[in-house]
């Protein structure tokens, strides 16, 4: 079993720290939900990982089955099993998704090799399926023109066909609809397993209704100050963010 | 010892009146007034002057001038290595020209020549249809600058496909031309004639290549289109030549009452390729779509001059060219629209394109309107960006590596030329083509 230690990171954009010290280890197989209120560096902490050129790891480290990753570029930390669910999916135009996760996939192979077409059809309409993407979205072009559930699903596409190792979901569930956040989360649901450890990062607990998490913890001026089971979110839901201000201020 | 040298360029080159003398001896069996063209065209070469970047026609274009020397024009015999373009592509016919001469000739089928469809080497066409090809033949002219080139390609031409589409007739599959050049110093003149009647529709696939990657060469290539009523012409172009060619390309659209004609080229080949088109809308109703793509690497230099007249009211006309340009490339795109008096309700417009993939490359951009009608709807754009630095991020966060990150990006900046390609096959073939340009 793989693990992803992450390790008293810190994190600026430009000058600026945003996360200061954040630790947490996720294995695969387990499920883990960040919550926090906006502006504490979920955002960041999760790009960061995946190598974002504007994020600057100031101190700390991230590993992965002890080796560290970076020094890693970002296409390497993918193929090295991360991957980043947006919170705001780019448009590309011009780039359709077959092609695009097609890509992606062949990226995977050892040199020489050719990804099976018929095999990878097959495999990207049956989940598209699952997911309730019409087949046609194949030839559309990548998030462009896609309402905001369509760019949320069209992630969880991605990670069903790519098949990451970790998965960092960044709000994930905002912009969508009940019956949106029903398909996505039963997308993840379905996805989790022995193989796949997941970090979601969240602003509201209404996620973790349907996804039930093994640990939550909450973050808050670019660290984790409290841990805990999913009973911390149903607290955090009743109390609101103002009582984890309120506790770290009396500590 | 010591002499000085004061280097003349000379207008005519390699091109000496013995190797017209030598070219007229060998058109026997042609008609007359092919031949007198031939030599007006000849005595036009040599009476006008090489152009420089003071004249406005090339401005921009290439600092070190044009020269005409160093080409072997009667040596170049054909290789016997020909192209594999287009092979598989599914095609109504096919010819093949390896320096001028047709080397390959897949024949149209009978139904459609029963029914009046020509798709013929020129030399036969000439013979056998002198009268209609002689009312298109070089009956439009490009003005754009380079009428010297296109005069040194009438004067020496030696063969060319015409291609006719009687009224009514649709070809259903595209009908292919490929030229190839090969040896050093080899010299091509490319002449495509393509005629539809009144509702007729076909789909041209023209492809220039080189048999050596590297070598030097001359091309200097014609591609007349002339569309009668209502009739529906695409004509799709690959330039493909040697990285060391020096190419000259003239296109004359004509367009007549609700006429549609799409002329997409695609500029891949060349040290120097200039480019010209002129569309004309001559009947109320005509659209003519000019869609042209370049990848422009290393120090080649593609030059682009384009216009778009309307005659006619009610006549529209669209033009998009895309260049994405790398290393120390260099694109001059220079284009413009003109409305005449009598064309109100004309819907015209005019963009040019630009993505720069190194600070090195220079794109040139002079979008231009002259509008003498009062009720029109014209617009001109020019842009120039980069890769977008999040759209990269989004596809390496995939596992996607660098270098396929931005081949995927400058497709997706392709796209909207490319998904205008009529023919699957003729898309896949086209792609791929960009595809081994962008792995030099």
């Amino acid at each position: 079993m793989s693990a992803i230690e992450i390790k008293d990171l810190h994190v600026a954009i430009g000058d600026k720290p945003i996360v200061k010290g954040l630790s947490l280890t996720i294995k695969q197989g387990e499920v883990h939900a960040i919550m926090g209120p906006n502006g504490t560096g979920k955002s960041t902490f999760s790009k960061a990982i995946a190598g974002h050129p504007d994020y600057t790891i100031t101190q700390g480290d991230v590993l992965i089955d002890g080796q560290s990753i970076l020094a890693l570029e970002p296409d390497e930390r993918a193929r090295a099993g991360i991957f980043l669910a947006f919170q705001y999916p780019c448009e590309i135009p011009g780039v359709s998704i077959a092609n695009f996760i097609r890509a992606a996939m062949q990226a995977r192979l050892k040199d020489g090799e050719e990804l099976d077409a018929t095999g990878y059809y097959k495999q990207l309409y049956a989940q598209m399926d699952s997911l309730k993407i019409d087949r046609k979205f194949t030839s559309r072009a990548v998030n462009d023109g896609f309402s905001g559930g369509e760019k949320k699903r069209c992630e969880i596409l991605q990670m069903a066909m790519l098949k990451p190792r970790f998965a960092f979901m960044d709000e994930t569930d905002s912009g969508l609809d009940i019956d949106a956040l029903r398909i996505v989360s039963e997308g993840i649901e379905h996805m989790r397993g022995a193989d796949l450890g997941i970090l979601l990062i969240t602003h509201y607990q209404r996620l973790l209704n349907h996804i039930v998490p093994d640990f939550v913890h909450v973050m808050y001026d670019g660290r984790i100050v409290k841990s805990g089971d999913k009973s911390l979110a149903l607290e955090l839901e009743a109390k609101g963010y103002d009582w984890v201000k309120t506790e770290l201020a009396a500590s | 010892m010591s002499t000085s040298l004061t280097e003349t360029i000379s207008p005519t080159g390699s091109f000496t009146p013995d190797i017209f003398a030598q070219h007229l001896a060998a058109q026997t069996g042609l008609p007359d007034w092919w031949l007198d063209a031939k030599r007006t065209a000849w005595a036009q070469f040599q009476s006008s002057p090489l152009p420089t970047i003071r004249d406005e026609a090339w401005r921009f274009s290439t600092r070190s001038g044009i020269k005409l020397d160093g080409y072997a024009p009667a040596s170049a015999s054909p290789s016997a290595q020909l192209p594999a373009h287009a092979s598989d592509l599914p095609c109504a016919a096919r010819l093949v020209f390896s320096n001028n001469v047709l080397a390959q000739h897949t024949a149209l089928a009978a139904d459609l020549a029963a029914r009046g469809v020509i798709v013929e080497p020129l030399r036969d066409a000439l013979v056998k249809h002198g009268d209609l090809v002689r009312r298109y033949l070089n009956q439009q002219h490009t003005n754009l600058g380079g009428d010297k080139f296109r005069a040194l390609h009438t004067a020496l031409a030696h063969d060319g496909v015409f291609i006719y589409v009687p009224a009514g007739v649709e070809v259903p599959t595209p009908i292919a031309v490929v030229h190839q050049a090969s040896g050093a110093g080899a010299t091509v003149f490319p002449h495509t004639l393509v005629v539809a009647e009144a509702n007729a529709r076909a789909t041209i696939a023209e492809f220039f290549t080189s048999a050596e990657p590297d070598a030097v060469q001359l091309a200097s290539g014609v591609n007349d289109l002339f569309a009668g009523p209502g009739a529906q012409l695409n004509y799709i172009a690959a330039q493909a030549w040697s990285s060391q060619t020096l190419a000259f390309q003239h296109n004359a659209i004509t367009a007549d009452r609700d006429a549609r004609i799409l002329a997409l080229n695609v500029h891949l080949g060349g040290r120097q390729a200039r480019h010209e088109s002129h569309s004309r809308l001559i009947g109320p109703g005509a659209h003519s779509e000019m869609l042209a793509l370049t990848v422009a690497q290393g120090t080649q230099e593609f030059d682009q001059r384009t216009l778009q007249t309307h005659q006619a009211p009610h006549t529209s006309s669209n033009l998009l060219y895309k260049n994405a340009l790398l290393d120390s490339a260099r694109t001059i795109f220079s284009g413009l629209i003109v409305v005449e008096p009598d064309a109100q309700k004309t819907d015209a417009y005019q963009s040019n394109r630009n993505l720069m993939l190194s600070d090195t490359a220079e794109a040139n951009s002079l979008p231009g309107l002259e509008i003498q009608a009062n009720d029109v709807r014209c617009s001109h754009g020019a842009t120039t960006s980069r890769l977008d630095p999040e759209q990269e991020f989004y596809l390496l966060a995939r596992g996607i590596p660098k270098a396929q990150a931005a081949e995927l990006l400058l497709f997706g900046f392709f796209e909207k030329v490319l998904g205008e390609i009529p023919h699957e096959g003729l898309y896949q073939t086209i792609r791929a083509l960009i595809q081994t340009k962008l792995k030099k």
